[in-house]
C-alpha cells in the first residue's frame, strides 16, 4: 500500500458549506484525497454525501469554501471544468443514454472527428477498445447500453471518465444496484484503477464495503464531517456508531407490551426490485396486535420493496401475505385499506400528500368514498371539515385552518397529517415506513409517542427505519434485514448496537465478521 | 383522360407528380419537427409557422419581385416565431403543447389580419411572382422518367437535399450525437458538458427555419399566392409523419411520401377508377396509421425520451 | 417550493386567507387580458384607426342591442362547453386537444338523430339528439383515454390525429348516408321537436345558453363535491398518491376522458339544435375546440373562471364583427389578441418573476426541510 503521509493531496475540499432553501446540506465540510489511495465517504441517505461530490464536479456551486486541486485553488462551475480538472465521477444513477451505444456514450461531448467533421465511430471504438484493454474494463463498443447490464453499465460510466482523461474517480454509491458478483468485479477493478495511480472517492453507506475497499474513510452526518480514519485502525462497530448517532438521545416511555393474536403474517415473500433484480427473496415474519416489530437494515437491503408489496403498490412475485388470516397478497391497495391496513409511507411529498389538496382533503385520501366523508356520491364537507378541525387540534397540526393546500406546511406538519390520517382510520396494523425522516426533534418525539400510544391500544405495527436507535427505542421485537433477508430477530431488550450493527452488515457474527475481514484484508494486499 | 385507363402512363405521371407536390412541404415542416423533438422539444406549433411563413414569403415577393427574397423572409420569420416557442419553453419551462397551441391561433389571427391590412382583401392576396421552376439537365429528357421528376418547383429538390443533410446530421456529426443525447437524457448530457439550453435553442430555431421553408413552399412554390388558412392541417399531417417515420429524417421522408401519395390517389380517384375507396378514407389513412404505430400495432414508435419534458438547470 | 411559513404562524380568519401565491395565480389572467386589449390598440393604432373607436364599436356590436347581446350569447355559449371539456381534462393531469373532433362528432349525431326520428315530443326528442351527441363526443375521446391508459401513449398526439379523423369521417358520413337529396351537402334540416327552446323573443338565443351555464354547475358539482371528482382531481396532482389512496387511475383516465368529450360532443350537439339545425359540410375546423383551450387556460381550469373566459372570448368574437364593418378594423385581430392571452398564460413563469420579490434568506427552520438531500433525484 502506499504512504498516504507523503505527497500533497490531489483533492482538497475545505469548510465547505452549501445551502439549500430550508436546509443546509453541506456545513463546513473538508475532505482530502491523495494520490493512489480509496477513500470512503460514509453517511446515511441525506447526509450530504452526493451534495459535496456534486459540488467537486461543478454541478453546485458551494455557498462557501474553498476547493484546492493537486495544491492549486480551484474554481468549478460546471463538469467541464471539473473534466478539465482530471475529475470524472460516476453517479448513483447512471447518466448514460439507453439507446446510445457504448462508444457513443463514452465519446459524447468530446467526439473524435475525421478531417471532414464527420463524426469518427471508427476512432471512438478503437479509442474505446485501448482504454478498455488498458484498465481491463472489458465492454462490448458496439453494444446499446439498454442491452447491456448494470455492472457493464458501470463500467462504461468508468470508461466515461477514464476517456476524459480523469484521474480522480468519484463513484456515487457504486454498489447499490449491482449483483453480490457484480460487487466482487468492482472491487477488483477499483484496485487496478488505484494500481495504476487513479485516485478514488467512493460514497456509500455500506459499512463492510468501507472496510473491503477503502484506505480512508470520512464520515458525513446530516450535513456534518463526523470524523475520517484510517480504516485500518477502525472498526464496523466505530463507524456504525459514527454514522448512525443522533445527537439528541431520544428515549421512548412505554409498558409492557400485551401482546395479543397474529396480525400480519409473510410467508416466504419474493418481490423484484429496480431493474427487475430480486429484491425480497423469501422473506418471513409475523407482527402480532399490541406489539411494534421494527425492521432494521442498511438502506437498499429490500425495505423499500417490502413495505410495498405489504400495501399492495408493488406485485410479489411468489409468497403469501396474511392479514387477520385472509391471503391479501397481490390485492389492489383499496383491499388492503379496507383490511384495515395503514401506511405512513417513506416519500411523504410524493405518495403520501397531495399537496396541493387542503389539509381537510388530503385527511381523506385513503376513505373518501365511504360514509361518513361520503353519502352516495357526494362529499360530505361538514363532516369533512369537522373531522379535519378534530385531527388539526388532537394532532397539534400548525396550520391556520383546514382549507390550506398541504404544500404551505411545514415538513414535519406535513408528516403529522400523514400519521393523523393513517392512525385515524383505526387500522388492524399500521406500516410505519421511516416515519420520522427529516422531522425535527418535537416532531420526532410526537410521532413515538403516537406510534406506542396506537400499540398501549392493541395495533400492531411494523416499522421500518435506517434509525438504529429508533428502531430499538421503539420496537418490541427487532428483525434485521439484508439482502432481502431476514438474517436475525431478537427482542429489543436484549438486542445491542453492535449485535445489530453487525447483522445489518451481513455478517452472522462477530467471529464470522472477523475471519471474512481478515480475509478481505489478506487479498487486499 | 379516359376513366380508369391504367396502361396509360400519363396516369401514373400524374400521379408521381402530385404524390410530390403533396409531399414536399410535409417533408421540409416534418424534418423540422425531427429537430426539435430529437433534442426534446415537442412542435406542435409547426402549422402556424407554416403559416406565417407562407404569408411573409409571399408579402416580400409582391414587394420586391424577388421570389428567392421572398423565400428568404419565409425561413426568417419561421425562425423569429420559433423564437417564441424557445424562449416560453425552453427558458421559461412552458407547456409546450400550450404555446404551439397558441402560436397556431395567432397565426390564423396575424395572417388574416394582415392580409386585410394589407391587400384590403380576405381571402386570398393577390398574385405574386412565385421561385421559378428548376429544371434538371438531362433527366428532364428521359421518356417517362423526365417528366415525373425532371421539372419541379426547386423545393421539390430542397426537400429531398434536406433530409439527406439532415439524416446526415443527426446520425453522421458531433452536432447530431448531442442533439439526440439532449432529447434523450438531457442531465447526462449536460454532466458531459454539453449546453442542453444552447442545443434545444439551436434545434428549435432549426424547425422554424425548416417550417418556414415548407411555408414558402406553399405560397411561391405550388402557388403564387396566399391564401387564409392554405396550411389546411400540413403541419399537423407532418407531425404525425415525423411519428410514423420514428423521428429519423428518413423515416419521415418515406412517410410524406406515403402520406403525399394517399393524398394523390385520393385527388385522382376519378382518373384512376378507384372510386370503391371512399376518397376521405384515404385522407383519414395518416392519422389511422399515426395513431396504430403509435400504440404498437404497426412496429411501435417511441417518441424521445424527453420529448416534451422542460429541463431544469441544477442550483 | 416556496414555504410561507412565516404567514402560517398566525391564523386569519378562514374566509380573508389568500396567499401571495393565489393573489398572484389571480392576478395572472387579468394582467393577460389586460396586455393583449393593448396589443389590439396598439395593432389598431398600427393601421392608421383609433383605438377607443375600436373598441367602442366591438363594446357596441356585443351589447348594443337586445340582438345584439342574444347573438352575443349564442357566440359564448359553445365556448362554455369547449372550455369546459379542456379544463376538465386538465383536471385530471391530461390534455384534450381533440375538443374540435369531439365537437364534430356531436354534431353529426345530433343532427342526424334531429332529423332522422320524427314524431316523438319536443320532451324526449330534444333531450335525446343533445345528450347523444355529447355522447358521441365521449366516446371520441374514449379511445385516446383508452390508449393513454392501458397503453401509455400520450393523449395530444392521439387527439390531434383524431381531430382530423373527424373531419374527414364527418364528411364520410355526410355523403355517404346523411345528405338530403340535392346538390348542398348538408344534412336535412332537424325535426321542430329536436330543435332547442328559443328564450329571448325576437331573438335566436336558445334554451343551449341554459345548458352550458347548467353544465358549469355540473361540472363544478362534479369537480368539487363527489367522490369522482376527487378522484380526478387526486389523479391529476399526483398519480402516485392516487394509488397510494387505493385510486384505479387507469379507470379515472378513460372516465376523464370520456366526461371531457362528452362536453365538446355536447357543444356541437348545441350549435346544431340551436343554431343550424342541420349539418353542413365542414372545409375545415369551426375553432371552438381550439378556442375552448384558450378560455380554459384563462379561466384557470376553473367551471366559474371558464364561464367568464368564455363570455370574455365570445363578446370579443361578436364585438369583433361589428368592429370589422364600423371601424374598418379586420376582425383576425381577435385571434391576435386570444393568442396573446394564452401564451402570457401559459408563460406565466416569466409573469411571476416580475411580479415575485427577490428570493429573501435562506429560512434556518429544520423541519421546512426536504425528505432527501444530497441530490438523490
Amino acid at each position: 500500500m502506499l504512504n498516504k503521509a507523503k505527497g500533497i493531496p490531489v483533492v482538497e475540499m475545505h469548510d465547505i458549506t452549501v445551502k439549500f432553501p430550508g436546509v443546509i446540506a453541506n456545513d463546513n465540510v473538508s475532505i482530502d484525497l491523495y494520490p493512489g489511495e480509496v477513500l470512503a465517504l460514509l453517511g446515511e441517505n441525506g447526509a450530504g454525501k452526493t451534495t459535496l461530490m456534486n459540488v467537486l464536479y461543478g454541478l453546485y456551486r458551494p455557498d462557501e469554501g474553498e476547493i484546492r486541486i493537486r495544491g492549486e485553488t480551484a474554481y468549478i462551475s460546471n463538469p467541464n471544468d471539473a473534466i478539465r480538472l482530471g475529475i470524472g465521477m460516476v453517479h448513483q444513477h447512471f447518466m448514460l443514454i439507453p439507446p446510445f451505444t457504448v462508444a457513443e456514450n463514452i465519446v459524447l461531448g468530446v467526439e473524435p472527428v475525421n478531417s471532414y467533421g464527420r463524426l469518427d465511430m471508427d476512432k471512438a471504438v478503437r479509442d474505446v477498445e485501448e482504454l478498455s484493454n488498458q484498465y481491463g474494463l472489458i465492454v462490448d463498443p458496439h453494444a446499446k447500453i439498454e442491452d447491456i447490464s448494470v455492472g457493464m453499465q458501470q463500467r462504461v460510466e468508468i470508461l466515461k471518465a477514464l476517456y476524459r482523461g480523469a484521474d480522480v474517480l468519484i463513484l456515487d454509491e457504486p454498489t447499490a444496484v449491482l449483483t453480490p458478483q457484480e460487487v466482487d468485479e468492482l472491487a477488483e477493478i477499483m484496485r487496478s484503477l488505484v494500481d495504476q495511480g487513479k485516485s478514488i472517492i467512493f460514497i456509500t453507506h455500506k459499512l463492510q464495503e468501507v472496510i473491503a475497499i477503502s484506505d480512508r474513510v470520512t464520515v458525513l452526518k446530516q450535513g456534518k464531517c463526523v470524523g475520517t480514519k484510517e480504516t485500518q485502525n477502525t472498526t464496523v462497530e466505530e463507524l456504525a456508531q459514527m454514522m448512525v448517532g443522533r445527537e439528541v438521545v431520544l428515549s421512548v416511555e412505554k409498558q409492557e407490551a400485551k401482546v395479543g393474536e397474529t396480525v400480519l403474517r409473510v410467508d416466504n415473500l419474493h418481490a423484484k426490485g429496480p431493474r427487475n433484480l430480486p429484491a425480497l427473496r423469501g422473506v418471513s415474519f409475523h407482527v402480532n396486535a399490541g406489539e411494534i416489530v421494527g425492521i432494521a437494515g442498511v438502506e437498499g437491503n429490500g425495505q423499500k420493496e417490502l413495505v410495498e408489496t405489504l400495501t399492495g403498490l408493488r406485485k410479489a412475485t411468489s409468497g403469501h401475505i396474511y392479514v387477520d388470516g385472509i391471503d391479501i397478497v397481490n390485492s389492489q391497495p383499496r383491499t388492503l385499506i379496507e383490511q384495515g391496513v395503514a401506511h405512513i409511507p417513506e416519500d411523504r411529498q410524493n405518495r403520501g400528500l397531495i399537496l396541493d389538496f387542503t389539509v381537510a382533503e388530503n385527511f381523506i385520501m385513503r376513505n373518501y368514498y365511504k360514509p361518513p366523508f361520503a353519502r352516495g356520491i357526494n362529499l360530505d364537507y361538514g363532516t369533512i371539515h369537522t373531522h379535519a378541525k378534530q385531527l388539526i387540534s388532537e394532532f397539534d397540526i400548525r396550520t391556520p385552518h383546514e382549507n390550506v393546500p398541504v404544500r404551505s406546511l411545514s415538513g414535519g406538519n406535513q408528516q403529522k397529517v400523514i400519521v393523523a390520517r393513517e392512525l385515524s382510520s383505526e387500522p388492524r396494523l399500521l406500516v410505519a415506513s421511516q416515519p420520522t425522516r427529516g422531522l425535527d426533534v418535537g416532531a420526532i418525539e410526537f410521532v413515538h409517542k403516537r406510534l406506542v400510544e396506537q400499540r398501549d391500544k392493541g395495533k400492531a405495527i411494523l416499522l421500518i427505519s435506517l434509525e438504529l436507535d429508533e428502531i430499538m427505542s421503539l420496537s418490541d421485537r427487532i428483525l434485521v434485514i439484508y439482502e432481502g433477508q431476514i438474517v436475525g430477530e431478537m427482542t429489543a431488550r436484549e438486542a445491542t448496537e453492535r449485535e445489530l450493527g453487525l447483522l445489518m452488515a451481513g455478517g452472522r457474527s462477530k467471529q464470522g465478521l472477523d475471519a471474512e475481514r481478515s480475509a478481505v484484508n489478506v487479498q487486499h494486499r | 383522360m379516359e376513366t380508369g385507363n391504367l396502361a396509360d402512363v400519363t396516369i401514373y405521371i400524374a400521379l408521381v407528380v402530385s404524390t410530390l407536390r403533396m409531399a414536399t412541404p410535409l417533408i421540409l415542416a416534418g424534418l423540422g419537427g425531427v429537430f426539435s423533438e430529437r433534442s426534446g422539444v415537442v412542435n406542435i406549433a409547426l402549422e402556424g409557422i407554416m403559416l406565417i411563413s407562407a404569408f411573409m414569403g409571399m408579402l416580400i415577393s409582391y414587394y420586391t419581385e424577388a421570389p428567392w427574397l421572398g423565400v428568404l423572409s419565409a425561413v426568417a420569420s419561421g425562425v423569429l416565431v420559433a423564437l417564441i416557442l424557445a424562449v416560453a419553453c425552453v427558458r421559461y419551462k412552458s407547456n409546450q403543447v400550450v404555446v404551439g397551441t397558441a402560436i397556431n391561433i395567432f397565426s390564423l389571427g396575424f395572417t388574416g389580419f394582415m392580409l386585410r391590412k394589407v391587400f384590403e382583401h380576405a381571402g386570398q392576396s393577390p398574385p405574386v411572382t412565385k421561385v421559378a421552376d428548376w429544371t434538371i439537365p438531362l433527366i428532364h429528357k428521359i421518356p417517362v422518367i423526365g417528366p415525373m421528376i425532371g421539372k419541379h418547383t426547386p423545393f421539390v429538390y430542397i426537400a429531398i437535399v434536406a433530409a439527406v443533410i439532415s439524416n446526415h446530421v443527426l446520425f453522421e456529426t458531433k452536432l447530431g450525437l448531442r442533439i439526440r443525447a439532449v432529447g434523450e437524457h438531457p442531465k447526462a448530457a449536460e454532466t458531459v458538458g454539453v449546453d442542453v439550453f444552447a442545443i434545444r435553442y439551436l434545434c428549435v430555431l432549426l424547425s422554424g427555419a425548416l417550417a418556414g421553408l415548407a411555408g414558402a413552399s406553399l405560397s411561391l412554390g405550388f402557388l403564387s399566392q396566399f391564401r387564409e388558412n392554405m396550411t389546411g392541417g400540413r403541419g399537423f399531417i407532418a407531425l404525425a409523419a415525423m411519428i410514423f417515420g420514428k423521428w429519423t429524417p428518413y423515416g419521415t421522408l418515406g412517410a410524406c411520401i406515403l402520406f403525399g401519395f394517399a393524398d394523390a390517389l385520393q385527388i385522382l380517384s376519378q382518373t384512376l377508377g378507384l372510386t370503391f375507396i371512399p376518397r376521405d378514407f384515404l385522407l383519414m389513412a395518416p392519422y389511422i396509421l399515426t395513431m396504430a404505430a403509435l400504440a404498437g400495432v404497426i412496429g411501435r414508435s417511441v417518441p424521445p425520451a424527453a420529448s416534451g419534458v422542460p429541463y431544469e438547470r441544477q442550483k | 417550493m416556496s414555504s410561507t411559513g412565516k404567514d402560517l404562524e398566525q391564523p386569519r380568519s378562514k374566509m380573508l386567507y389568500i396567499s401571495r401565491e393565489q393573489r398572484i395565480e389571480l392576478l395572472i389572467p387579468v394582467v393577460a387580458v389586460f396586455l393583449a386589449l393593448l396589443l389590439g390598440a396598439l395593432l389598431v393604432i398600427f393601421i392608421g384607426q383609433s383605438p377607443i373607436k375600436a373598441y367602442s364599436a366591438l363594446l357596441k356590436g356585443a351589447f348594443g342591442s337586445k340582438r345584439d347581446i342574444a347573438e352575443t350569447l349564442i357566440n359564448v355559449t359553445p365556448l362554455i362547453f369547449t372550455g369546459l371539456s379542456v379544463a376538465f381534462s386538465f383536471k385530471c393531469g391530461l390534455f384534450n386537444i381533440g375538443a374540435e373532433g369531439q365537437f364534430i362528432m356531436g354534431q353529426i349525431v345530433a343532427a342526424w338523430i334531429g332529423f332522422q326520428i320524427t314524431g316523438l315530443p319536443t320532451v324526449i326528442h330534444m333531450p335525446l339528439a343533445f345528450l347523444l351527441g355529447a355522447l358521441a363526443g365521449g366516446l371520441w375521446a374514449a379511445l385516446p383515454g383508452y390508449l393513454k391508459a392501458k397503453l401509455g401513449v400520450h393523449e395530444v398526439i392521439n387527439t390531434i390525429m383524431m381531430n382530423y379523423i373527424a373531419l374527414y369521417f364527418s364528411h364520410y358520413l355526410l355523403m355517404a348516408a346523411l345528405k338530403e337529396p340535392g346538390q348542398i351537402p348538408q344534412t336535412p334540416a332537424v325535426a321542430a321537436t329536436a330543435r332547442l327552446w328559443r328564450i329571448l323573443p325576437g331573438t335566436r338565443l336558445h334554451f343551449g345558453l341554459i345548458l352550458a351555464l347548467g353544465a358549469v354547475c355540473l361540472v363544478y358539482y362534479l369537480l368539487f363535491k363527489t367522490t369522482l371528482g376527487y378522484e380526478i382531481r387526486a389523479v391529476g396532482l399526483n398519480p402516485h398518491a392516487a394509488r397510494y389512496s387505493g385510486i384505479n387511475v387507469s379507470r379515472d383516465i378513460i372516465i376523464a376522458m370520456t366526461i371531457s368529450g362528452a362536453l365538446s360532443g355536447a357543444a356541437g350537439a348545441v350549435q346544431i339544435l340551436g343554431v343550424q339545425f342541420r349539418f353542413l359540410d365542414l372545409f375545415g375546423f369551426v375553432g371552438y375546440g381550439f378556442d375552448g383551450i384558450a378560455v380554459a387556460l384563462l379561466g384557470r381550469n376553473h367551471p366559474f373562471g371558464v364561464l367568464a373566459a368564455a363570455t370574455l372570448f365570445g363578446t370579443l368574437a361578436r364585438g369583433a364583427v361589428t368592429m370589422q364593418s364600423m371601424a374598418k378594423i379586420p376582425k383576425q385581430i381577435i385571434g391576435i389578441i386570444q393568442a396573446t392571452i394564452v401564451l402570457i398564460v401559459a408563460a406565466d413563469e416569466i409573469l411571476r418573476r416580475l411580479m415575485k420579490p427577490k428570493e429573501t434568506e435562506i429560512q434556518g427552520s429544520q423541519d421546512a426541510g426536504e425528505v432527501e438531500l444530497g441530490g438523490d433525484r
